[in-house]
């Protein structure tokens, strides 16, 4: 039956398992994998892409379950016999499946734990023992002979009617949708107007509304259209930005050697953050400014695109002399090594070593078990 | 008739004009300021209105979530460009996408040691999911595409690409993006590649065939079959 999936008060979970696929006798169910739960009164099945479908079975509609191992390309499987139709049983909008059984699938392991405690559960029928409230009470055997199978078929069918309703809910959307964008489209044509007016009384424009230009384009996602250049970057929004990261960075730079990549920024920003994060985009122009907000940290760029946040103080052609030392002395080094032996990530630390060769103190050995960095013998051994 | 041409009179007049002529321009530039700033507070009610009814829509529909991506791009607009940006503000778009761009961060890091960092869509997609945990608002595979757009613009490396029908995700920066690529595209061909196919169809040296293909043993979506050609042994790369 479909259901909520909400458990009742009385009802516990027992276990859970994600990736399992169900099987209508041997039948595939048209639907994808999904979340498996246990409770001392059913067994549940959630849509793992849409939430709001969810199937329970009552344990005690089960007869007996069996195992299927796993074989090549096949997962796992457990097999649930349920209680069959009685040949006069109206057959209302559910209609009944021709199989007693279902199987279920486990995509993602979990087959093992799974059948000890559905197997436990149902000798156990601890169900007896804990009333709950009137929807999950099954008719057990007091009406003998009108026991129903529980067939995916029928289950099947109550989705699909809620997933008509879901349709209808999307085209209003859509329709929604449309006439937003109608309105966004409007704006990014104002903008063009301005940007152009702006181009053609170049000087004319005040510094102020420039920047108020610049952050109604923020607002609304537009690309700048008269500087092609990253839209908001100098507004007011990411000089606040560029300030607050000085302060948060400080500390996470000091223990680190003084430098970070920025997408180590910007998974530590974030993650402090928790909700309003910022966008990549933010961070990177939030950063540009740094220098001229005369900020104490700032962006670099490596050879490679590699962008990475530096305390003013950090010096990393001083560094390069460590590290040539450190690779002195171990006579070669890969980028994993040295990172390891160093404490940084391997990102940084090939960053480092690919400096130090840039400046000649060190040359590669590029082959096919990877990319090694020894002195540049050339270079001391010529003086 | 009196002429008047050249002289400091005309001069002034004509600084007159100009300047006029520049006032009127900002002013003109002022007025259409302040009209697009009527109408953004007119489109954030709008907006505000849609969110209201068709927030949770886009957080649970990922098909939903591609159609208002591909109008915003139609129209030229980047919804996810600012997580200041009314979209992220008042949709909830933003937090979606950065923290996906965060945890994809996060599992490119763990398995590089592994994969030297190149990773299938579906390898990536299965241990974001894991990752994210049960309860989780479920991501497509076109939710992953446009979180990693957005974090090349942080410069560590991030690239997509095509292969096959599906894409590899890079999260290094590498020299050799390209070189997989068309090493790949060759080996598509038959199933497999060979070095010596690799050097005469791109004139490349040997080692920088076999870097390739060594980074692909590591990437373990493509198995190598070693299969013996007369006095040549040669390894076949084969696609998985």
């Amino acid at each position: 039956m479909a259901t909520s999936g909400l458990l009742e008060i009385g009802e516990s979970l027992v276990l859970q398992q994600r990736g399992v696929r169900l099987y209508d006798g041997d039948e595939k169910v048209k639907l994808e994998a999904g979340a498996l739960l246990l409770s001392t009164h059913r067994l549940l099945w959630r849509d793992q892409k849409n939430h709001e479908y969810c199937i329970a079975i009552p344990l005690s509609q089960i007869v007996f379950i069996e195992e299927q191992a796993a074989g090549i390309g096949k997962s796992a499987k457990i097999v649930v016999h349920l209680h069959p139709t009685s040949s006069n049983k109206d057959l209302g909008p559910f209609q009944s499946s021709i199989y007693s059984y279902i199987k279920l699938s486990f995509k993602e392991h979990g087959q093992i734990e799974f059948y000890r405690r559905l197997s436990e559960e149902i000798t156990q029928q601890r169900w007896e023992n804990m009333p709950v409230s009137q929807s999950l009470q099954i008719s057990k055997g007091a009406q003998a002979g009108r026991i129903r199978a529980v067939g995916i078929v029928g289950i099947e069918r109550k989705l699909e009617e809620k997933r008509k309703e879901t349709d209808k809910n999307i085209s209003e959307a859509f329709e929604d949708l449309s006439k937003l964008m109608e309105k966004a489209k409007e704006m990014v044509e104002l903008s063009k107007s301005i940007a152009n007016k702006i181009k053609e009384k170049q000087g004319d424009i005040t510094e102020d509304e420039t920047i108020r230009f610049k952050s109604y384009l923020l607002s609304m996602g537009i690309a700048n259209p008269v500087t092609r250049e990253t839209y908001g970057s100098g507004t007011h929004y990411h000089m606040q930005l560029a300030k607050q990261l000085a302060g948060i960075l400080q500390a996470p730079l000091e223990e680190r050697g003084g430098i970070m990549s920025l997408t180590e920024v910007y998974c530590l920003v974030n993650r402090a953050r928790g909700l309003e994060l910022l966008s990549p985009e933010d961070l990177v122009n939030a950063c540009k400014m740094l220098v001229s907000l005369k900020l104490p940290i700032r962006l670099c760029v490596f050879d490679s695109g590699v962008m990475v946040i530096e305390l003013q103080s950090h010096n990393e052609e001083e560094m390069v002399a460590s590290a040539l030392e450190t690779v002195s002395e171990k006579g070669s080094l890969t980028a994993e090594e040295f990172a390891k032996l160093v404490g940084m990530s391997v990102l940084l630390a090939k960053e480092r070593l690919l400096l130090a060769e840039k400046m000649g103190h060190l040359c590669r050995d590029d082959s096919v078990e990877g990319l090694r960095f020894y002195p540049n013998l050339f270079m001391t051994q010529s003086e | 008739m009196h002429r008047r041409g050249v002289g400091a009179g005309a001069i002034a007049k004509k600084k007159l004009a100009e300047a006029k002529y520049k006032e009127r321009g900002t002013v003109l530039a002022e007025d259409q300021l302040a009209q697009m700033s009527k109408q953004l507070d007119m489109f954030k009610t709008n907006l505000e209105e849609f969110a209201s009814k068709h927030k949770q829509e886009i957080r649970k529909n990922p098909q939903f979530r591609v159609q208002f991506q591909d109008m915003c791009a139609t129209i030229g607009v980047d919804p996810l460009a600012s997580g200041k940006g009314f979209w992220s503000e008042m949709l909830g778009v933003g937090d979606f996408y950065y923290e996906l761009g965060v945890q994809i961060i996060e599992v490119c890091l763990a398995l590089k040691h592994r994969n030297g960092g190149l990773i299938t869509l579906e390898e990536l997609h299965q241990q974001v999911l894991k990752g994210r945990g049960k309860f989780a608002q479920d991501v497509s595979q076109d939710d992953l595409i446009r979180a990693i757009k957005k974090l090349k613009v942080l410069g560590s490396g991030f690239g997509i690409i095509p292969v096959g029908g599906t894409y590899l995700i890079q999260s290094v920066p590498a020299e050799l993006n390209m070189d997989h690529t068309v090493v790949l595209q060759l080996a598509e061909k038959k199933g497999y590649v060979t070095v010596s196919e690799i050097r005469s169809s791109l004139k490349w040296e040997v080692e920088r065939a076999k870097q390739v293909l060594f980074q692909w043993q590591l990437l373990g979506t493509i198995y190598i079959q070693s299969v013996l050609t007369g006095t040549l042994a040669e390894r076949r790369h084969g696609l998985a």
